[in-house]
């Protein structure tokens, strides 16, 4: 059996780090620009797409991350599909991002008062004016803070891609586990890696939203 | 002549009738009150003269102007009337300059140094010109409802609505916002106020309309009215206020 050094298992475990972050810059990124889609077209004012939106979204808030990925790659598997575990995972990771991005955005919109549109109404602008010199602008500053906050969660979600084999930072640390049998060692580390990871984007969203707060947005 | 002329107004909101038949001409420079409980349908009366609510029945003409919000853009809507809120909604994200200045770039494609010239001049009508730079977090309530005021003025309407203008003020700001309407009133602006100040609707308001269960109750200059109340509603309503 081979000796592992505390420094192989280190070295080991941040190699995997890597593809923790690229899979959680795929799901954020491909989330945020799907969310930002739906976001759009739930406000078209078609009913039929804002029904099945809603659907979506509360259809990926409602059942477990771990049943998705499952999902996405068993149940692609079962219908035919080959569908490597680098793409199911990137799939469901999108997918289950952009539900819960189109949703905070969705409450970002509604929180502008109602008094902004009055406003803007009695002073002649109309939809799309209002939107992009009133409401827009305030929303977007209200939902920075939880959309950083959002990808905390969405970093952490990625250590479910292990149990379909897609061996990022969680993956390797079974494996290392399975060959070291020092679990504490191994998970301790893994799990300090996450949180070196997670720390500074929860400070900087915390940090965001107390800039809101003295800007006296809220 | 007549600026603004309201023909059996009718309005529902589900089963609940507010308003059920109200006729009211104004004069153009003419100073209307609008007193009478809460309920009693005096902000939706407003709300109905600028489309904020669409009117089940009745006629409103506004200049000559016919209302109707399913025929009519926001930008037709607000050509001659003004609206100022009980709560500002001025926009946090703009400067004081920005707000009063938004409406007429964007709406009307007012060039930007027209529109700030305008902002200047109608900021100085009410005391705000040396804030032209502050946020409205940054200013005290009584000075964001001038600067809202101010914002209404530079779209130049013809009639001006005020909704419980000074209800979100603390008791020490009230006076500054009524100076400002005050001196509106003498320059000749045409003023549709709802108020719960008594002393500036008789004061200052060339009319006061009593408004009771949905109907104008009662009506006229406000020395007759307030002093000889002919109604035992109204008589009540200022006994209870006064």
């Amino acid at each position: 059996m081979i000796e592992f050094t505390l420094w192989d298992i280190v070295r080991n475990l941040l190699l995997a780090a890597r593809w923790t972050i690229v899979l959680s810059l795929i799901a954020f990124i491909g989330g945020a620009s799907l969310g930002l889609l739906f976001t759009v077209l739930r406000l078209s004012g078609n009913r039929l797409l804002k029904v099945m939106i809603g659907i979506y979204v509360d259809v990926f808030q409602g059942t477990p991350l771990l049943m998705q990925l499952f999902l996405a790659y068993f149940g692609t598997a079962a219908l035919g599909f080959n569908v490597s575990a680098w793409a199911a995972a990137s799939i469901a990771l999108t997918l289950f991002t952009s539900a819960f991005l189109c949703d905070i955005w969705r409450g970002c919109l509604e929180a502008v008062p109602r008094g902004q549109w009055h406003a803007s109404r009695v002073l002649g602008m109309d939809y799309l004016q209002t939107m992009r010199h009133v409401i827009l602008p305030q929303a977007l500053r209200l939902s920075v803070p939880p959309t950083v906050g959002f990808s905390v969660q969405v970093i952490k979600g990625t250590a479910l891609a292990s149990v379909i084999g897609f061996v990022e930072l969680t993956k390797a640390g079974t494996m290392l586990n399975n060959a070291t049998f020092a679990p504490f060692t191994i998970f301790a580390l893994v799990a300090l890696i996450y949180f070196a990871l997670c720390y500074p984007l929860s400070r900087y969203s915390r940090y965001l939203e107390r800039r809101l707060y003295d800007a006296g947005m809220r | 002549m007549t600026l603004v002329c309201v023909k059996d107004l009718h309005k529902s909101f589900g089963d609940l009738e507010v308003l059920k038949g109200v006729d009211l001409d104004v004069a153009p420079g003419e100073v209307v009150a609008i007193i009478g409980r809460s309920g009693s349908g005096k902000s939706t009366l407003l709300r109905c003269l600028n489309q904020l609510e669409q009117h089940d029945g009745g006629d409103i003409e506004i200049a000559g102007q016919r209302l109707d919000a399913d025929a009519m853009a926001p930008s037709d809507l607000s050509r001659n009337v003004g609206m100022v809120f009980q709560s500002f909604n001025l926009f946090p994200h703009k400067t004081v300059g920005e707000n009063v200045m938004l409406a007429p770039v964007v709406v009307r494609g007012v060039d930007k140094l027209e529109a700030a010239r305008v902002a200047r001049e109608v900021l100085d009508k009410v005391g705000m010109l040396e804030k032209f730079d502050a946020y409205p977090a940054q200013l005290s309530g009584g000075q964001q409802q001038r600067v809202a005021i101010a914002r209404a003025l530079a779209m130049k309407p013809k009639v001006l609505l005020c909704d419980e203008v000074t209800s979100a003020l603390d008791p020490e700001l009230v006076g500054e916002v009524l100076r400002v309407l005050e001196a509106l009133a003498e320059e000749g602006m045409t003023l549709i106020l709802v108020t719960h100040e008594m002393k500036f609707a008789h004061d200052v308001a060339d009319r006061v309309v009593f408004m009771h269960h949905g109907r104008i109750h009662e009506q006229g200059d406000p020395k007759t009215l307030f002093n000889h109340p002919s109604t035992p509603e109204l008589k009540q309503f200022i006994s209870a206020v006064l």
